[in-house]
């Protein structure tokens, strides 16, 4: 075990907190400022299982702060690209990808699956979403959150303490806040403060020194003041939360930079006339879909040719699976492009369906 | 007596200060409260929570310290 030598010769750790982290299982929700830094030293420590859920795209203006990407990473899933840095990093332990959005309906049945909830997200709704879920899952929740040169780090529901809710019960309105994606962030903040989110997992896991349960670090980069604040547990709060668990799941996000979900048919479509089709497979994947004209945009470098998007029709996107489109339309929502739909249908699916209509249109001729 | 205000993240960016000591009559912190919204009208659309001995606390409490913490909360990531 030459890899984790230096954590074995701390008394503190030794052979028995080493296979106590290679059994743990963390599920780090956003791999984005705050998740890249946690999932870096979480892998390298040897955390046996470890889960990425992240629905977004690298993009460039990413790269200044989320480490664990590179100028190849672009227009890539978060999720599934940091999976692919962590199993070079550490291939000895297990990193399961999500490439979907954490929502009320897949949270419970993941959270059931891992023993601590990081929240590296950039949003409210998600927040209070993880801490909402790991009360009513009973999972220890390693919170980290940062503003330009400042940033702060709890940990909530750790054994019977305070909850999210408790320090801040009441959820802001949209846009009452900016997130980082409108306002600047010093690139080394959220690689402090997830950092610090990755030490209080690793103590939760050995079962040492005093974790952050209780209290809200708060840290200004700028003038290396940190105050902790007390966070006294407000059964009110909790209690409320449980009292909601049977509707949980039927809740909905309401997040300020909303995606359109519109996963449509073929069927819808090709009877259209205003309506530009999206191949967005690599360009050696077949077949080709033919009959109708199709615009190639590969996901891959999809970001390079958005000026071939026009704007005056409705965009119809497929690829193999129905999986690549949805993050597709994803992207160009992202950057103000709407009226665009993912289609379930695969490229062969599509082929077959408008040879089916020509055979139609031919018979009844 | 004299109250000193710590404010944090944007709320430092609204009063143009991250701390400020005034001169204070009430005993509550909603009181205290009411002095800072006059002098910040953008203050109250805010959402934070306040700290007393390092304690969050709610607005409700009484005055017992002279430094008071203001903490928005942060969504970034």
């Amino acid at each position: 075990m030459d890899r984790y030598n230096r954590h074995i010769i701390l008394s503190e750790i030794g052979q028995k907190g080493q296979d106590k982290l290679s059994k743990a299982k963390v599920l780090v929700v956003g791999a984005g400022g705050l998740g890249c830094p946690v999932l870096q030293y979480l892998a390298a420590a040897g955390v046996g299982t470890i889960g990425i859920i992240d629905f977004d795209v690298v993009e460039k203006s990413n790269l200044q702060r989320q480490i664990l990407f590179g100028t190849s990473s672009l227009g890539r899933n978060k999720a599934t690209e940091a999976k692919r840095k962590l199993d070079d990093l550490n291939d000895s332990i297990k990193i399961i990808a999500y490439p979907e959005k954490l929502t009320f309906q897949n949270a419970i049945q993941l959270f059931n699956q891992y023993d601590v909830i990081v929240d590296g997200t950039d949003n409210f709704e998600t927040r209070y979403l993880i801490n909402d879920a790991c009360i009513i899952t009973n999972k220890k929740l390693v919170f980290g959150a940062i503003y330009k040169f400042q940033g702060q780090v709890s940990v909530f529901n750790y054994n019977n303490g305070p909850s999210y809710r408790c320090a801040f019960p009441n959820k802001p309105k949209k846009n009452a806040i900016a997130n980082c994606s409108e306002v600047g962030v010093l690139g080394v903040l959220p690689g402090i403060i997830g950092t610090m989110q990755a030490n209080e997992v690793l103590k939760i896991i050995l079962g040492i020194g005093d974790v952050l349960s209780g209290k809200l670090l708060c840290y200004d980069a700028l003038s290396y003041q940190t105050t902790i604040l007390n966070i006294k547990k407000s059964e009110n709060e909790i209690q409320k939360v449980l009292l909601n668990k049977v509707d949980f799941n039927k809740q909905e996000l309401n997040n300020s930079c909303k995606v359109e979900d519109f996963e449509s048919s073929i069927k819808e479509f090709v009877i259209l006339d205003n309506v530009q089709f999206i191949d967005v497979r690599e360009s050696h994947e077949q077949p080709k879909v033919e009959g109708i004209t199709v615009t190639n945009m590969p996901l891959n470098s999809f970001l390079e040719h958005l000026d071939l998007i026009n704007s005056e029709k409705k965009k119809a996107v497929f690829c193999e699976s129905g999986i690549r489109c949805k993050m597709a339309v994803f992207i160009l929502n992202k950057h103000n492009i709407h009226n665009c739909y993912s289609i379930k249908e695969g490229a062969s699916e599509i082929n077959s369906y408008i040879k089916e209509l020509q055979n139609k249109g031919s018979n009844e001729r | 007596m004299l109250v000193t205000i710590k404010y944090f993240g944007m709320l430092a960016e609204l009063t143009n200060c991250n701390e400020e000591t005034i001169e204070f009559s009430g005993s509550y912190i909603s009181e205290l409260l009411e002095v800072l919204f006059l002098k910040y009208s953008n203050l109250k659309d805010k959402p934070f929570q306040v700290a007393q001995n390092n304690e969050l606390v709610p607005i409700k409490t009484k005055l017992i310290n002279q430094e008071i913490v203001l903490l928005p909360p942060f969504s970034g990531g």
